[in-house]
């Protein structure tokens, strides 16, 4: 399995829309085939069409704010006395996190195809949030589908959400989290395609909306690059661009430009609560291929083909499977992962947010928790990126339960 | 040589009725239940598809969530299923087994070792919810070698041009998706549209067996009449779990269900 060097990486699949041919497609209900074939040509037209890029590039600038900062974290870098450490500190974006690229593109499509209604699945309650701050500025009525146990435990973004005029749908089956959310939120659009347009959170999901959501996300590394270049003049030698990674549209977006260059790219999932058999990290822990939410992927699952159950104390990375990108990259050897354990996320969060005027939310903070593990080891004269794409702010109930108090 | 579930269809031709076809899961409420709900309900049921239950179902409503979540919690797995489908044929040779399910399942047990399982305890045909056309070529083809039916879907959705590829590629059975909705949905179309909907489809192609699913109940089941046969799930589903919640003996409730619709439509 090769990427090809001068294809954009979503679009190195095959007929059948398969990445390497095993990873994604579209295993999809027959009564999808049509919108999402529609929704397919309709995406292809417009990513090559002036004016709708114009369009893009003119909302990414004056309403998601581009380019989000690059910064060095002296003081981290400083007291872990290794690599230089930086941040693409994405949480500055409109709304704090990444997930405002895929929901404002999402609703410039949706405008484009005539919908007045768009609904979308969230876990940490960001994809929501911004799907429905996206949704209210381009006069779309918006419904959120969001797990009961994730509603719980991220407060602060439901009620953005409900701010903003979008339902928030609970969904009380299985695990109550981002996997129920999305299979609900894909029910739902079965039973109304013809009036709603759909917007999957991550680059999971059948093919078209991996496509659209990386394509989205790309955003991150294109800014990066050029910061990058000003930064050190040209691209360092020795360069670590860590993302955590749940369905991984962070880590897509992160790592995009840079896939012909020598950057190394590592991968942080979720490796839940420390001596606990259940994590969120399909691609670290030898996860079998098998298919979810319409693509085949890496996915948690025991030997019937059930999908398993996960645990993670970030909700956003709480996700049995991952973007069949990732498998891609795994598989060619583009990336690589690995997995910090929530009490590695918890350090990693505290000792950043002390340190540093930015405060990762828990999901970047897995990511941290590898920067930190890895800096002390390596040179000063090699560089580690994190993308801190997303803020604490609304982690605030769970911090302050497990570390006593909150700081930001 | 003529398969179980054509024949079935002749016979409801000859009787000038649509054939009833009913979906229960395999293992809901248990697996020996299960079982006696086959062998019960097969006295007026023409077909019997039967769903081997997933846990990420992406089209299935409510109801057969529920279901297959009662039957996972008993333990159910493919094996089981397997068992269910042998154990009726023993005493019911002739009438056509369907299974309905979701792919991942098929995908971890293997195509091949699948379908040999579908060969060895007598399975007559397929339906997989998440394996459209033409993705399913490949599987279509190793089923008919193994004379197992690969029923498709259309859906309210789905193109007249694809309609015509689908229905070159079928066998034996095809399903018509009455409208836009998960298993189960109220009928939110009317019989009228959906009969005409019906009849376009027909006129590409006579010969095939078209039936109707999703949305049918005791209730709509007289106007669909004119269908070469109807699918009945949901509601079988929901009398089931009625019937745990009310500590009944759900393989007589359904029975009852499935003696009612029968008929309706005959």
């Amino acid at each position: 399995m090769k990427i090809k060097k001068g294809v954009s990486l979503i679009d190195q699949h095959d007929k059948n829309f398969m990445y390497g041919g095993k990873f994604g497609g579209n295993f999809i209900p027959e009564t999808l085939k049509k919108p999402i074939d529609d929704l397919t040509k309709l995406f292809s037209k417009l990513r090559r069409e002036k004016k709708f890029l114009s369009e893009r590039d003119y909302h990414f600038q004056t309403y998601v704010g581009a380019p989000t900062p690059f910064i060095k974290l002296e003081n981290l870098t400083d007291r872990l006395g290794g690599a230089q450490i930086y941040a693409k500190v994405v949480s500055e974006a409109n709304g704090g996190a990444h997930k405002i690229y895929n929901a404002t593109v999402h609703c410039l499509i949706a405008k484009r195809a005539g919908k007045k209604f768009i609904v979308g699945d969230t876990g940490a309650g960001y994809a929501g949030k911004m799907l429905s701050m996206a949704a209210k500025k381009f006069g779309l009525k918006c419904k959120i589908f969001m797990g009961a146990k994730d509603i719980k435990r991220q407060r602060p973004n439901v009620e953005a959400m409900k701010k903003n005029g979008a339902e928030v749908v609970p969904v009380t089956t299985g695990s109550q989290t981002l996997v129920d959310a999305v299979s609900e939120c894909m029910r739902y659009w079965v039973s109304n395609c013809d009036l709603v347009h759909n917007c999957i959170g991550s680059t999971v999901g059948p093919n078209i909306f991996i496509k659209i959501c990386a394509w989205s996300t790309a955003q991150i590394s294109r800014e990066l690059m050029i910061q990058v270049k000003d930064e050190f003049g040209k691209i360092p030698k020795k360069l670590k661009l860590i993302n955590c990674v749940g369905g991984g549209s962070s880590a897509a977006g992160f790592w995009n430009e840079f896939m012909n260059t020598n950057a190394e790219f590592i991968g942080v999932e979720a490796g839940g609560p420390k001596n606990s058999k259940l994590h969120a990290a399909p691609l670290t822990n030898g996860s079998k291929i098998g298919i979810l939410h319409g693509a085949a992927q890496y996915v948690i699952q025991d030997k019937e083909g059930q999908i398993g159950s996960t645990e993670s104390i970030s909700a956003g990375l709480d996700y049995p499977g991952i973007s069949p990108l990732h498998c891609f990259l795994k598989d060619a050897k583009r990336a690589r992962y690995t997995s910090a354990s929530d009490e590695d996320a918890l350090k990693a969060y505290e000792l950043v947010s002390k340190l540093e005027n930015i405060s990762p939310s828990l999901e970047p903070s897995h990511a941290f928790a590898e920067a930190i593990r890895l800096a002390p080891k390596l040179k000063s004269s090699e560089v580690i990126i994190v993308n801190s794409c997303g803020d604490s702010l609304k982690d605030k109930d769970i911090i302050k339960q497990r570390l006593g108090s909150y700081i930001r | 040589m003529k398969s179980k579930i054509a024949l079935a269809f002749d016979r409801c031709k000859k009787e000038k009725r649509p054939a009833l076809i009913t979906y229960t899961v395999a293992g809901d409420n248990s697996k020996s239940n299960s079982l006696k709900i086959l062998n019960k309900i097969s006295q007026h049921a023409d077909i019997l598809e039967l769903g081997f239950p997933h846990n990420t179902p992406i089209a299935d409503g409510g109801q057969i969530q529920g279901s297959s979540y009662r039957a996972l919690k008993k333990g159910i797995k493919l094996k089981d299923v397997f068992q269910i489908v042998k154990k009726f044929k023993k005493t019911n040779p002739n009438k056509p087994i369907i299974l309905m399910g979701y792919f991942n399942l098929i995908y971890q047990c293997g195509e091949n070792n699948f379908l040999k399982n579908c060969k060895e305890s007598g399975v007559d045909g397929l339906i997989i919810v998440d394996l459209p056309y033409p993705e399913n070529k490949l599987f279509a083809r190793k089923c008919k070698k193994k004379f197992i039916s690969f029923i498709q879907l259309l859906a309210p959705t789905t193109t007249k041009n694809r309609m015509r590829q689908i229905i070159r590629d079928s066998h034996d059975m095809i399903y018509y998706i009455s409208m836009l909705s998960t298993t189960g949905g109220k009928l939110k179309v009317s019989s009228k549209k959906i009969i005409k909907n019906y009849n376009n489809i027909k006129k590409i192609n006579n010969k095939i067996n078209l039936v109707i699913g999703f949305g049918i109940t005791d209730k709509n089941i007289r106007s669909l009449k004119s269908a070469n046969g109807l699918v009945v799930g949901s509601l079988l589903c929901k009398i089931i779990t009625n019937s745990v919640q009310k500590r009944q003996n759900p393989v007589t409730n359904l029975n009852k269900m499935i003696y009612k619709l029968k008929k309706e439509i005959s």
